[in-house]
């Protein structure tokens, strides 16, 4: 059982999908959660159907969403670290990896959980990803906490294998709901969820099993 | 944000006419686009907060709109622009929408950074 989790990825709503369900599930038998969120993810392209936001409101809008999911999830933790959707892979590393350091040192984590550096589809994921292997890669080997990793890029598993960790979240899925439709200006849209309304079986089927890859530093 | 009054942006790109502003112009096809669709090409691109002065500027089509504002070595040109916010006197702040609702096409125009 994992006491202490961190969670690293950059964009709200990306916790939603993934592990939403896996981390209400640790939380249930106690883990204490940070979620470190890097951006707001202020560049998004989707801002409800018709439009309520702006590229000007639409952070303070992913905040808040962030919040709720959050909530809905038992999040006890969640830190927003400030930097700006689609530039992670720019941001100067010494600067972005010492903010995860310093949450490695404050917090302890047994388990961290981020994107699988490589296969996550978007360059953030990717650089979001290899940040925390990096870092973790500098502390010393006796200290390094688990390593969950997320992928999702066509053909990943041609590359990377199976996943090793397969969690079942169906006793947490109405957190796991919650979770996504929070993110109200992502959750319109359309290969999301789709047009119609899920049956239970669906949302069983579709989002009952979360997958992770355990990343070997 | 409401869908183009053509005549409401003109007053407001008139009102800015020759003063030192902000721009923020994007395009963007999304960080997803060949994940979902190899035929799709991902493209995204952004400039925030570059300073610019036009001497001339209109709001051009039936919808969606373009907008081409003439500066002293050269122009901003965006198309596709659908959305605006409405009452907001001190920023243009404009977007082009898809029919699935997702951004497309961004023109902002500010006093102040964004």
């Amino acid at each position: 059982m994992e006491q202490r989790i961190l969670v690293v990825l950059p964009h709200p709503d990306d916790e939603a999908f993934g592990l939403s369900g896996t981390l209400a599930k640790y939380i249930s038998q106690g883990a204490q959660v940070t979620y470190a969120c890097l951006t707001l993810g202020e560049m998004g392209r989707n801002m409800g159907i018709p439009p309520f936001a702006t590229r000007v409101t639409l952070p303070e809008i992913r905040k808040k969403e962030l919040e709720q999911s959050c909530r809905a999830i038992g999040i006890q933790d969640l830190r927003m670290l400030g930097f700006h959707d689609k530039t992670i892979e720019f941001e100067d590393q010494e600067q972005l990896d010492g903010r995860i350091s310093a949450l490695l040192t404050e917090l302890n984590p047994s388990l961290v959980i981020t994107f699988y550096p490589g296969f996550s589809v978007h360059p953030d994921h990717d650089a979001c990803g290899a940040a925390v292997i990096r870092t973790i890669g500098t502390m010393p080997e006796e200290h390094r906490p688990l390593v969950h990793c997320l992928a999702f890029s066509n053909n990943h598993e041609q590359s990377i294998g199976k996943p090793d960790v397969i969690i079942d979240v169906k006793d947490f899925l109405n957190a796991k709901m919650e979770s996504i439709k929070a993110h109200r200006s992502q959750f319109q849209a359309a290969e999301l969820l789709g047009n119609g309304k899920l049956s239970d079986k669906e949302i069983q089927d579709r989002f009952g099993t979360e997958r992770f890859w355990t990343y070997a530093i | 944000m409401l869908l183009i009054n053509k005549a409401e942006v003109q007053r407001m790109i008139d009102q800015f006419q020759g003063q030192e502003l902000y721009v923020h112009l994007e395009m963007t096809t999304g960080a997803y686009a060949a994940h979902l669709d190899s035929s799709k090409h991902p493209a995204a691109t952004f400039i925030s907060n570059a300073r610019i002065r036009y001497s001339q500027g209109s709001i051009s089509g039936d919808g969606p709109y373009r907008v081409g504002l003439k500066m002293d070595h050269g122009w901003v040109y965006s198309e596709g622009l659908t959305h605006y916010e409405d009452g907001d006197m001190q920023r243009l702040i404009m977007a082009g929408h898809d029919s699935q609702g997702k951004l497309v096409v961004a023109l902002q125009l500010s006093r102040e950074p964004f």
